[in-house]
């Protein structure tokens, strides 16, 4: 085997970033102010920033669960209090964590406990079950829920589809004035929006030097510095570290350093990570010389529409243009320009169980791709953060066949 | 004379097959694979060495697959069953073919080109309904020996109609349906018709049928029922059991072939 690349030196100021925000999360909590907002992944973050709140993001908190592989051990505790074990495994292991009063911040960061919410704010372009998450907590809190339905099975995003989540997004100001004890502004709103904007143009680069062979960064480098992009987005730091992981990007293209040393196969993931398993399924496609170059999931953080200049229209724009929220047509084509522009022969589509939005196989579209990109493609089943669905052994042979397949169709 | 061998170690288990430089068959054998992969595989090779009437030092190359494939330190180089499995199938019926293999927690479908390169594959889910391991444990709460299944499911003249696809629930079914006085047989015939429905449900099927693996060694009726569901002719490679095991010898000899 070749040397493995050396560890990316960024990472270092990107666990100082996490710590500052979950640490200063937990100080807001506890000290009242500023008012703590939880927000979906692809809430309205920039909204939630202007009005002066510190932002959470629970499903941040349900992939910690995932890659510490707590969330297999809490998950039980929800399904026994009535959340199904066949539904969002965020949720379950989020709340089951909560029921049992453990959370992977203490051992992380010496904190006991996910910060109280003074309001939760969700969008349901992801998927319904993060406002019965989020009613969870309203309910144990007695605390504001307000939220953004969103439309989903998008082929084209239009001005009527803007207008309505625009005029959700302005229904939510009133209460969040009252939380935050701060008057809506429109340029500060306009200054988050405009911080958004830096960031998902820099994580844009970042995962486009992917296309470059050999890769500098692969899939699984990206689900962890993909972190900054998640919670701090619509805020100056995000912008700064994305500037020190692109510098030293450029360096490591430059000297030649390939994520996967001897980068034979170029995939595409499909579908949420496998948060507890992220390392064995590194080490098993690195094994095969196989780099995993793009995916849907870390993509998820890139806005191109945002514009300061029209932050509510941009925004709703933003959060409906992205993949999760389209038809399969469009993900199709989706699918397609990234894997030609990244030199793509096999995508593997993860079939969580517990997370049918992001499970795209379902409905025969690696078949499809198949026949449409003359491209191997392999399901896999497993789930985000259950690893009761998730087979150790099915997972490597499933891996291992799919890069022998390669390998011999690239002979 | 430089030979090479091919270990498979599965879940219920072990195989091994000696092979010519031509790659003919010189000895074969099945042993259960316990709880020790590397003994299992040890003793698998030696019989099957010992039934080719050759030594360790004859082996060129060892090439071990299937689930303990790791734990074969006698092992030069591993493939997956999946690549010794289409390697056996494309060896004895070299043409366009879908490899079915029927194992004893697994099964698969193979599509193979007629270059004998795989173009895709598909395994049983987490479930293990429709392996080898369900037709065991329907035997254990029958009562019945495994070695009967085929001949009572072949003189069948009924046959019961089970839908659950659960292991655990087509045993209630099974119990529901002795309730209501269904012989026997047709209760087997029933239990392998669900073995075929499970492995038609994962993908379709192209090509030529080619059948592998220890369920289908000891259970031939199983692959004439295939060949009536599928409407076409269904193959079988000698010694469909060993498959495996012949595939990765195979793949042995052809590293050792492109080396040169």
């Amino acid at each position: 085997m070749p040397e493995a690349p050396p560890p990316i030196k960024a990472t270092k100021k990107m666990k100082e970033l996490m710590a500052g925000h979950f640490l200063g999360l937990d100080q807001a909590a506890r000290e009242g102010r500023p008012k703590v907002a939880w927000c979906t992944s692809v809430g309205p973050a920039e909204l939630l920033h202007a009005m002066g709140f510190a932002v959470y993001y629970p499903e941040n908190h349900g992939a910690l669960l995932g890659a510490t592989r707590m969330a297999t051990e809490v998950i039980p505790t929800a399904n026994a209090a009535g959340y199904s074990p066949d539904i969002c495994s965020y949720l379950t292991a989020d709340v089951g964590a909560f029921l049992k009063g453990v959370t992977p911040l203490t051992q992380a960061y010496g904190i006991a406990s996910v910060p109280k919410a003074d309001v939760l704010v969700f969008n349901t372009n992801q998927c319904r079950d993060v406002e019965d998450w989020f009613a969870f907590y309203a309910r144990h809190w007695n605390a504001p829920i307000v939220g953004v339905r969103s439309h989903r099975g998008l082929g084209a995003v239009q001005d009527h589809h803007v207008a309505d989540i625009v005029a959700q997004f302005k229904d939510m100001i009133p209460t969040l004035e009252r939380v935050s004890g701060n008057k809506f502004d429109i340029d500060r709103l306009r200054e988050t929006v405009r911080l958004s904007k830096e960031c998902t143009l820099r994580w844009r680069r970042v995962l486009e030097l992917a296309a470059r062979t050999p890769s500098p960064m692969t899939f699984f480098d990206h689900t962890i510095h993909m972190a900054p992009a998640v919670v701090l987005r619509g805020l100056p730091e995000a912008v700064e570290y994305y500037d020190l992981l692109l510098a030293e990007m450029d360096q490591r293209i430059a000297q030649g350093i390939a994520a996967v040393p001897g980068e034979r196969h170029r995939l595409y993931w499909e579908g949420m990570p496998v948060w507890g398993r992220l390392r064995m399924l590194s080490d098993l496609l690195s094994e095969g010389r196989a780099a995993v170059v793009a995916s849907t999931y870390c993509n998820s953080w890139i806005f191109d529409a945002f514009d300061e200049r029209d932050p509510f229209d941009s925004m709703a724009r933003a959060y409906l243009e992205l993949f999760i929220v389209r038809d399969d047509e469009y993900k199709e084509r989706y699918i397609h320009q990234w894997v030609e522009r990244f030199g793509v022969k096999g995508v593997i589509f993860h079939d969580a169980k517990t997370c049918p939005n992001n499970s795209n196989n379902r409905y025969a579209m690696p078949q499809r791709l198949a026949r449409s990109l003359g491209l191997s493609t392999l399901v896999l089943n497993g789930d985000l953060n259950d690893l009761r669905l998730f087979s150790d052994e099915q997972a490597k042979t499933n891996l291992e066949a799919f890069v022998e397949q390669m390998e011999e169709l690239a002979a | 004379m430089k030979l090479a061998a091919g270990i498979d170690i599965g879940a219920a288990a072990t195989k091994a097959a000696v092979l010519d430089p031509l790659g003919r068959l010189l000895g074969g054998a099945v042993l259960r694979t316990g709880v020790d992969f590397g003994l299992a595989g040890a003793r698998a090779l030696d019989e099957a060495l010992a039934q080719a009437e050759a030594r360790s030092e004859d082996l060129a190359a060892v090439f071990a697959c299937g689930y303990g494939r790791k734990n074969v330190s006698l092992a030069t180089e591993t493939r997956t069953e999946i690549a010794a499995h289409a390697a056996a199938a494309y060896h004895f019926f070299p043409r366009a073919l879908t490899v079915i293999d029927i194992g004893g927690q697994d099964n698969k479908i193979i599509k193979v080109n007629d270059q004998g390169q795989r173009t895709d594959f598909k395994m049983n889910r987490k479930c293990a309904a429709g392996t080898g391991a369900f037709l065991e444990e329907m035997a254990l709460r029958l009562d019945l020996p495994l070695e009967r299944l085929n001949s009572l499911a072949r003189e069948a003249e009924d046959e019961a109609r089970l839908g659950a696809f659960c292991t655990v629930f087509t045993a209630t079914e099974v119990l529901g349906k002795i309730r209501e006085g269904a012989p026997l047989s047709a209760l087997v015939k029933g239990l392998f018709r669900s073995v075929i429905k499970r492995v038609l449900e994962m993908d379709s099927i192209a090509g030529a049928v080619v059948m592998t693996g220890g369920v289908v060694a000891h259970n031939p009726y199983l692959v004439e029922m295939m060949a009536q569901e599928l409407e076409r002719e269904v193959l079988t490679p000698p010694q469909p059991q060993l498959a495996g095991a012949i595939g990765a010898a195979l793949l042995a000899l052809r590293s050792r072939e492109q080396a040169r």
